[in-house]
């Protein structure tokens, strides 16, 4: 086996590996399922999210431990992870192939001769990292979640393509297929980043991988190396004709820019390529040619980026209701120093209701999670801590089923609450329709239950005068056929008479009612039949209300539900409260 | 030399031939395609007009009020007062057992079909000789999570049954005769293919709009759609839905009954133990049975009265003279 298999076997292997990590973040007891899987592993390798979320909380988080894994690689042997290892890199190398293998070879060296524009990643890490460190003086964000292609990867698979699985019917892995609200900007990044290879090979490794830069700098040092071993070539350039990272091997080797592909020690027939601690007979250079201009301007746009960006409030005073974070989310900013926006929330939540956020949460949100009641099979389940237990960077703090609903050491803090729901009166179909529901009582899973109801009678609109005639047993008949006979008889009607009794309607029919108890005297003739509808209103009562949204989900009100779940009064931010 | 640059005849008549061809290929998919009056207003699809008809008519109408603390004991002796399972499940039959498994709620809450009942009851179909024991619901909440979290799926599992999860595909349009409100709605028709016993299996518990949740209501999970919107009628809609389904049994569990905010409790202290299991043919009369563990009468609930009016059984369960056993 040469090593460019070796190094295709090992790329396959953890593309596959990311497919069946994306598959397994499914609730469950199957084997398939989340049931001890190690499902943020590649994640957790990723030394960014680790370096990134360190700079912006000070700590490194339980998994994320695993980048050194991949720091000690990359410092001993080079970019190895970027060659072997990262499965949108293996995207990336496989579309580049599909869109040249046809080329004849002077255009293939020429596309992947190297470009000065190679240093513009390192600019964004620039941008990027100097973003996250100012999070613990409270001037910062984290950003990297958008770039980082573990993170984008992950996410463009559990939120683009498994569902488009399901949906083709290729795949069932939950009862209902699953739907992510603003899957189509995180598909048009995939997608856009996938098909910039067609122009350039290994487009977004080359100019845009802020992991690339940073394993760039981390491998410069590199114990091996490949190189010109000074014998031998004879300039044919098919070294180049391969070269993933556009280093330039065949001249002075950009080592930080090598992706350890291999191709060149393959394609090299006369051994003029070799990888060993020896530097290259042409020379090195460790570094593309950073411009101290462009990383200061960069460093410098990262620095403001957070402030800029916070000018909208959104994060203080014009916080955005709307915006439902899972149970166990941190407080906004502290959520926003961790949140990487791999989608592992979204992925596992088995009523498919945690959702990519679009600008709900200003540009800083972005596909960070959001919790939407109109789509999934329920609201947020107050029996689930399945989020927090998966979020690789603890944005989403790992609750345990005690802490989330408020018992054993935390009753006295009581149930975790993501926001509070408002009965809007005027949509409501007991309080503006004269119509009864109550289905959002009736879901309401806390005990005792946050929505309660108000009974009330109220005279329903006639259509046409009705007048007694007479009482016979259980029946009023009436003068005349003034009544849409069966409309009264659901159960819910009563007829109030003079006497101030109020009889439930049984039955009726176009010109008389019968009622339980019978009505007896006391409805003399002449007297206005006066039909009431029991209805019972819903109240929320906001000390029980812990923000599920079961309420939302149910509402038959479809559209805009007529009962509506804010955040207000969400546990994680104080300043939010709104009960005395 | 200036260049002949005319059309060759040949060419020119090659030319014309193709884009008459074309003219011709585009004139044909337009005329045939051609929908000169608009789409139409949207008609009912096909649809089933009835469920089978599950009952054992050879068993005529029984009914067996069984006490005492334990679930299991209750259902046997329960089952025995009504003439032994055997009595309505032969070899070869299969078996549906339609369970309350609405909520993501775990057993002890009793918001749901307790497990050792399901495991009992398809455990007993079985031994009587039950090709096949299927368990299903379309529950309120995630469904598989209801299953999961309720035990019903373990149990299931445990039992032999096979568990039936609500997928869109096993719906069908239904109307029910004579109905005003299941009228061209998704009943879970694909749950009960191929069945020839269906056997409700219902906790008693307390709930806000219809006054109780027992046998009848549970065939509520038969529907799919917005269901909810039947909130509005819920007398008439539980009355309708045992128009719809004539069952085998109906086994209405109320050794412990949800006697406050249901129908999803949450806390031990919405519960009472009532120590009452009751097995009937009748799903009127049980339901009129188990109106009396939740401290109500027949006539406080309206869908009582609207199903014996519909000639789907008595509210006055003396009537049949239940057995009536300790366990």
């Amino acid at each position: 086996m040469t090593i460019r298999t070796a190094r295709r076997v090992s790329q396959i292997f953890f593309v596959l590996l990311l497919v069946w990590f994306c598959v397994a973040a499914t609730l469950g007891d199957r084997f398939w399922q989340l049931r001890g899987w190690p499902v943020n592993w590649l994640l957790d390798l990723d030394p960014l999210a680790g370096l990134a979320t360190l700079l912006a909380t000070r700590t490194l988080y339980a998994g994320l431990l695993w980048g050194l894994a991949t720091v000690a690689l990359t410092v001993v042997l080079g970019r190895v992870f970027c060659g072997w290892v990262c499965p949108f890199g293996a995207l990336h190398q496989f579309v580049g192939w599909l869109g040249r293998r046809r080329l004849r070879s002077k255009l293939r060296v020429e596309a992947n001769r190297y470009r000065p524009a190679q240093r513009f990643k390192y600019y964004v890490l620039a941008a990027f990292l100097a973003a996250a460190a100012l999070a613990p003086l409270g001037s910062g964000t984290l950003l990297i979640g958008l770039l980082d292609p573990l993170p984008l990867v992950q996410r463009s698979v559990s939120l683009v393509l498994l569902p488009l699985a399901e949906r083709s019917g290729a795949l069932a892995l939950s009862p209902l297929p699953r739907f992510y609200d603003g899957a189509g900007l995180i598909a048009a990044v995939f997608a856009t980043a996938l098909a910039l290879n067609l122009w350039v090979p290994r487009f977004y490794c080359r100019f845009v991988c802020p992991l690339g830069a940073l394993l760039g700098l981390l491998g410069r040092y590199a114990l091996w190396r490949i190189g010109r071993t000074g014998e031998g070539c004879t300039g044919c350039l098919k070294c180049e004709r391969n070269c993933e990272g556009a280093c330039r091997p065949t001249g002075r080797i950009q080592i930080s820019e090598c992706v350890m592909c291999v191709n060149c020690l393959d394609d090299c027939a006369h051994g003029a390529i070799a990888y060993r601690t020896r530097p290259s007979s042409e020379g090195e250079s460790l570094l593309p040619d950073l411009r101290r201009r462009g990383f200061l301007l960069s460093a410098a746009t990262g620095l403001v980026a957070a402030p800029t960006l916070r000018l909208g409030a959104a994060t203080g005073p014009n916080w955005n209701p709307d915006l439902i974070r899972p149970p166990g989310a941190l407080a906004e900013e502290d959520f926003l120093a961790r949140c990487i926006k791999c989608g592992q929330c979204m992925r596992v939540c088995p009523t498919n209701v945690i959702h990519p956020a679009g600008f709900e949460g200003g540009l800083e949100g972005l596909w960070t999670p959001r919790l939407n009641f109109r789509i999934g099979t329920s609201g947020c389940q107050h029996t689930c801590i399945a989020c927090g237990q998966l979020c690789p960077t603890a944005a989403i703090r790992p609750l345990s089923l005690a802490e989330r609903r408020g018992l054993q050491s935390f009753a006295g803090r009581g149930p975790v609450r993501i926001g509070t729901a408002f009965v809007d009166r005027g949509r409501c179909l007991p309080w503006a329709m004269d119509t009864p529901c109550i289905v959002c009582q009736e879901n309401c899973p806390v005990s005792p239950k946050a929505i309660f109801t108000r009974e009330v009678f109220t005279p329903v609109r006639a259509t046409a005068p009705a007048t007694v005639a007479r009482a016979e047993g259980s029946r009023i008949v009436l003068q005349g056929d003034t009544l849409v006979a069966g409309r009264f008889g659901t159960g819910d009607y009563h007829v109030l008479l003079p006497d101030g009794r109020r009889l439930r309607i049984t039955a009726n029919g176009p010109g008389w009612v019968e009622t339980e108890p019978a009505p007896g005297p006391g409805t003399p003739a002449g007297s206005a039949l006066a039909v009431q509808i029991r209805l019972q209103q819903p109240v929320v009562d906001p000390r029980h209300c812990i923000g599920c949204g079961v309420c939302e989900h149910e509402c038959p009100v479809l559209g805009r539900r007529a009962i509506r779940v804010t955040a207000e009064n969400e546990s994680r931010e104080p300043h939010h409260r709104m009960m005395l | 030399m200036p260049v002949d640059d005319r059309l060759s005849r040949r060419e020119f008549i090659g030319r014309a031939a193709k884009a008459g061809a074309c003219l011709l290929a585009a004139g044909a998919v337009a005329y045939s395609t051609h929908d000169p009056d608009g789409p139409a207003p949207a008609a009912a699809g096909p649809q089933a007009s009835a469920l089978p008809d599950f009952a054992v008519n050879a068993a005529g109408r029984r009914m067996c009020i069984a006490r005492g603390e334990d679930r299991v004991r209750n259902l046997r002796a329960g089952l025995q007062g009504v003439g032994g399972i055997e009595a309505f499940v032969r070899r070869g039959d299969r078996v549906v057992l339609k369970v309350n498994a609405a909520f993501a709620s775990p057993p002890m809450l009793s918001a749901t079909t307790h497990p050792d009942v399901v495991y009992e009851l398809a455990r007993l179909c079985f031994a009587a000789g039950a090709t096949s024991v299927v368990v299903t619901d379309n529950p309120i909440n995630d469904p598989a999570s209801c299953f999961a979290l309720s035990g019903i799926g373990e149990a299931a599992r445990r039992a032999g049954a096979e568990l039936v999860l609500p997928e869109e595909r096993l719906f069908r349009n239904m109307t029910v005769k004579d109905a005003r409100l299941i009228r061209n709605w998704p009943v879970l028709l694909g749950a009960l293919a191929g069945a020839t016993r269906l056997i409700g299996v219902a906790p008693v518990k307390d709930h806000h709009r219809s006054g109780a949740s027992m046998g009848m209501k549970n065939w509520y999970g038969l529907l799919g759609g917005r269901r909810n919107i039947f909130h509005q009628d819920i007398q008439t809609i539980i009355a309708e839905l045992a128009a719809m389904v004539r069952p085998t049994l109906v086994v209405l569990d109320g050794t412990t009954t949800m006697m406050t905010n249901g129908p999803t409790g949450g806390s031990l202290a919405d519960l009472k133990e009532t120590r009452t299991l009751v097995v009937g043919t009748d799903q009127v009369a049980v339901d009129a049975c188990g109106a009396t563990l939740l401290g109500k009468t027949a006539a406080d609930l309206p869908f009582i009265a609207k199903a014996e009016a519909l000639g789907l059984g008595t509210a006055d369960y003396r009537s049949l003279a239940p057995a009536e056993v300790s366990a």
